[in-house]
């Protein structure tokens, strides 16, 4: 029995191979077989190959273009889909669990599908060290599935240390209480070569721009050390820091969440304590 | 120009989510609600574009019968009326709701014309099955393009820029569209009190489609183990700005 697998560079696909080969032998389409990127026509490219193998069941991997890939596939094919799954146990029906809440919470379920059609959540699933699988060979797209297609890339506008590669980020929240209050948060950063990151509630706000934001909906971040200044830690914001390395969080309720799920704590008013680092800081240069 | 902009009712979970006894959903008893964060800044932009053309704008969210909440809320930010799709509050997965608003968007359509764009988010906050759209898309035969953080009407065409690593792709295609968008797309605005107002009396169409049997069905759900934090205290106040450049020293940052 085959599967197939949309593979592209890097971890997350050889993540996938581990869940793919319970359900058969990989072969696979790479995500850049079609160029410029047009998703219609790979999902178009996918279902050929996958009644050509009588695939048991299509894999990818959970990036933004693989969901979106593997939705226009489900769409076409009239199947159901599970993004973001972290386990897969094939049967009838194909037992699944899969990420909510960008991943604050898990959800068993049950995938009826003459033909499976799952997503594996980036980093969740250890990666398989076997063989690339073959590739199939792809027919021609037809220009009806080209007309979303990319047609040009525009480069990134900031400046500065980027969010999700920075090694340090210190990190503002509600309790910086305005715009203005992040002279401190910046002062900081800039000490340490750290990006600036916030909350939702500070985008939300208007205080910083939503380049800036840390959570679900914002950039997930894998720092050596993350700094929380006056950041509650809803589970929005929490599951955009499930790679960072240590967290520090700076509040003055003890009890907020961050403060729970933090390694390092500093209860007090990040007034006094952010400016207080900065100068202790300067002190020893 | 006619656009919709479809949103869902979701939780505000707070910092710790509970389930309720059967662990099949959240307890919300306790938590307010809102508009998946995607999906308002769909409805900012369906809002923007009507300010800027003209015409008519609708709003559509499947869920129980408190969404209405959600759909004021929308109308409140300047949209014009709204269809519910009313459930009893069970779950439906993501290809059932796509079906029921595929079917409730094909009757306004026949009835009013076709939209031009219909927005909905990337994914929603709580299910996240990233397809909604996607399927609509389809079932209609209209271009979709997914993942938006910024939307430019050009004459009968739409350019579209899509966040990837490095920058972002641009997407032309032509309309009507189905677009997919994400937070960051605008910065969605707050309601005005004569906004709010307003859409106390805006229309709200009700349908009751039939949830068919889910081909994703939900068993139950589980809060994760935490990631084993254990929060060691630097101290309090400014007098704990030694412990923590030390403690920076230490993890190689300084």
């Amino acid at each position: 029995m085959s599967v197939l697998v949309l593979m592209e560079d890097g971890g997350p696909s050889r993540q996938t191979l581990t869940l793919a080969r319970k359900f058969g032998e990989p072969r696979s389409v790479r995500i850049d077989a079609i160029l410029p990127f047009a998703p219609d026509a790979l999902a178009t490219a996918l279902a050929q190959a996958a009644d050509e193998l009588d695939a048991s069941a299509v894999f990818a991997a959970g990036t933004e273009r693989g969901n979106e890939v593997m939705a226009r596939l489900a769409a076409r094919m009239d199947l159901p889909f599970a993004a973001n799954c972290i386990a897969a146990a094939p049967g009838d029906p194909v037992e699944v669990t899969r990420l909510r809440w960008g991943g604050s919470l898990l959800e068993e379920a049950r995938l009826h599908s003459p033909r499976p059609l799952i997503t594996v959540a980036p980093h969740t699933v250890a990666a398989d060290d076997g063989s690339v699988p073959p590739e199939v060979d792809l027919h021609h797209p037809h220009d009806r599935d080209l007309t979303v297609r990319v047609s040009d890339h525009v480069e990134p506008s900031s400046a500065g240390v980027s969010l999700a590669a920075a090694k340090v980020i210190v990190s503002g929240g509600r309790g910086v209480g305005s715009k203005e209050g992040f002279a401190i948060i910046e002062e900081l950063a800039a000490l340490l070569g750290a990006a600036v990151g916030c909350s939702r509630a500070v985008t939300s706000a208007g205080w910083r721009p939503h380049t800036d934001q840390v959570g679900q909906t914002g950039t997930k971040v894998a720092p050596e050390v993350y700094i929380a200044c006056g950041i509650s830690g809803a589970t929005q914001h929490m599951a955009g820091l499930k790679g960072a390395k240590r967290i520090v969080a700076i509040n003055s309720d003890p009890q907020a969440p961050l403060m729970l799920n933090a390694d390092y704590t500093v209860t007090g008013d990040l007034k006094e304590i952010v400016p207080a680092i900065s100068a202790e800081i300067r002190k020893r240069r | 120009m006619r656009i919709a902009a479809c949103i869902k009712r979701v939780p505000i979970t707070g910092g710790r989510i509970l389930l309720t006894d059967d662990a099949r959903a959240i307890n919300t008893q306790h938590l307010g609600f809102t508009i998946s964060p995607h999906e308002e800044c769909g409805v900012e932009e369906a809002v923007r574009l009507i300010e800027a053309n003209k015409g008519d704008s609708v709003v559509l969210t499947l869920g129980p019968s408190e969404a209405v909440e959600q759909l004021r809320d929308a109308m409140a930010l300047g949209i014009d009326r709204a269809i519910h799709l009313q459930t009893d509050g069970q779950e439906w997965d993501a290809e059932a709701t796509a079906g029921a608003l595929l079917e409730a968007i094909r009757a306004d359509e026949s009835a009013n014309g076709p939209f031009d764009i219909i927005f909905f988010g990337n994914e929603s906050a709580d299910s996240g099955g990233f397809q909604v759209g996607i399927r609509v898309a389809y079932g209609l035969g209209r271009p979709c393009v997914t993942g938006l953080k910024k939307v430019t009407l050009e004459g009968s065409q739409v350019r579209c820029e899509q966040q990837v690593e490095g920058g972002r792709d641009v997407y032309v295609v032509p309309l009507p569209a189905v677009l997919t968008v994400k937070e960051g797309l605008n910065l969605p605005r707050y309601p005005s009190v004569p906004g709010k107002m307003r859409a106390r009396s805006k229309p709200v169409a009700v349908v009751t489609p039939s949830r068919p049997a889910p081909r994703l069905e939900l068993v139950k759900l589980a809060v994760p183990a935490g990631q084993g934090r254990r929060a060691e205290s630097l101290g309090s106040g400014a007098a704990a700005a030694q412990a923590v450049v030390e403690m920076l020293q230490k993890a190689g940052v300084l």
